[in-house]
């Protein structure tokens, strides 16, 4: 049996099954089984001569076909299942198959709707055209604006002050204590009532005193003595104060309270 | 136009991101009724004026918008791609969306195929959000969409979204086979 089967990239198995079902013209509720168990093991064979890497969803698919067939060819004893339905070993498979199928559509369907920045657009959805007045040697360039020598040294200036500076010797460990660091946050948010989670973290932080900000940080919110809030999906994160500064300096936090020490 | 309606348009307008009906509320310190017919009446004004955009419902808020049918004069001025949905995201998203709260396993369920890279990308977008943990063995995350779903979709909810057909009714060429079927008897015409 040769069978033609232009080799599209299929998202699934229940995918690749529709398609056989499709071209084949068959009803989807009475399954041909052994036509199209044929047919799928022809593609996944014709698959594995392109080498191409066969799942292991497509393989799992195709033990599922064989096992339904099979069940198909034992008789069928109707006294002891009374509903004929149920009895149908083809049932699931095809119930799958027109679940999948429906949101196969609707996937269609979204695709259809007008999406932002491909049919609708919004104000600023460009840059504005670079100003030529406000930078004496910033003309547009096919396009892109291009960087005069003063840009490109101010530029590495500000990189050359992120950089660390190395310490030659070496130095004992630093025993960081989550305490202090609660402390630490506490006097921040007292002073500027509140503060953003980036600006938490020192730019120069070594990887241990982030963890340790951070792990006070969470210490604070369990204690319910600071706010997490965020006035929108991706804008920053802003920690303020949960009770008022007055309240804070009596309570004496220490390593041992917090369970570190 | 009074100066009530033309202040709503231009708060809409210079707004960063749609504008719920309370909000619009409290900058005018009125109530919901009173700002309703306001909005409808500037919808209809822009669709009749039909400007080049319009006032759109998006996710619980209201957006000026460019008419879709000059997409290809816009798209002229971006300068990247036209983002487009892989047939995998695409299928993810719309079970995503029409049955949350959903797990990873439901829907790989559904589709057939490992889907965790694919709602992993989803989720990085934007386009999905993770809402708790189902309560069964493994606590799986349920996964929904996003705010941000609707704005790209231009949904003004959930209940915009287009309706889940029935199988029958949406595929034009099976329909003529289904209908006169009359159910073989199983196992006795298929070998």
């Amino acid at each position: 049996m040769s069978i033609e089967i232009s080799l599209h990239n299929f998202d699934g198995p229940l995918d690749l099954l529709l398609h056989l079902i499709k071209t084949n013209a068959m009803d989807i509720s009475d399954i041909q089984m052994v036509e199209i168990t044929a047919q799928y093991l022809a593609v996944i064979e014709q698959m594995q001569q392109l080498n191409l890497d066969v799942a292991g969803e497509f393989l799992l698919m195709a033990a599922t076909l064989i096992h339904i067939k099979s069940r198909l060819l034992l008789p069928v004893v109707e006294e002891i299942y009374g509903d004929e339905e149920e009895l149908d070993p083809r049932a699931e498979l095809v119930k799958r198959l027109l679940e999948y199928q429906r949101y196969k559509d609707a996937a269609n369907s979204l695709d259809l709707l007008p999406c932002l920045r491909r049919e609708v657009f919004l104000r600023q959805f460009f840059e504005a055209d670079a100003d030529g007045g406000s930078s004496g040697d910033g003309g547009e360039v096919g396009g892109s604006v291009s960087v005069g020598l003063y840009q490109l040294a101010a530029a590495f200036h500000q990189l050359l002050r992120q950089s660390r500076v190395e310490f030659v010797h070496d130095i004992v460990r630093e025993q960081l204590s989550v305490a202090d660091f609660v402390h630490k946050i506490l006097d921040q948010l007292g002073r500027c009532g509140q503060q953003s989670f980036a600006d938490l973290f020192s730019i120069d932080a070594t990887r241990q005193e982030m963890v340790v900000t951070f792990l006070a940080m969470l210490e604070l919110v369990k204690m319910r003595m600071v706010k997490i809030s965020q006035n929108l999906e991706f804008q920053p994160i802003w920690l303020s104060l949960a009770v008022s500064s007055a309240v804070i300096e009596p309570a004496i936090i220490d390593e041992e309270a917090l369970g570190y020490g | 136009m009074d100066e009530h309606c033309r202040a709503v348009a231009a708060l809409i307008f210079a707004a960063d991101g749609p504008l719920s009906l309370d909000r619009l509320c409290q900058f005018f310190d009125c109530s919901r009724s009173d700002l309703r017919p306001v909005i409808g009446q500037l919808q209809e004004l822009y669709a009749i004026q039909r400007g080049g955009f319009y006032l759109a419902e998006i996710a619980g808020g209201y957006q000026f918008r460019t008419d879709p049918d000059l997409a290809p004069w816009l798209s002229k001025l971006n300068r990247e791609r036209p983002f487009r949905f892989s047939q995998a995201a695409l299928e993810t998203l719309a079970m995503v969306a029409y049955r949350q709260p959903v797990t990873r396993g439901e829907v790989e369920y559904l589709r057939g195929v490992d889907s965790g890279g694919v709602m992993k990308t989803l989720l990085d977008k934007g386009f999905l959000r993770i809402l708790g943990k189902k309560d069964v063995p493994g606590r799986p995350l349920m996964y929904g969409t996003s705010r941000h779903f609707l704005e790209f979709f231009g949904l003004k909810d959930l209940g915009a979204l287009p309706t889940l057909k029935e199988f029958s009714a949406l595929d034009p060429m099976l329909e003529p086979l289904l209908e006169p079927s009359q159910d073989p008897p199983a196992g006795a015409t298929l070998i």
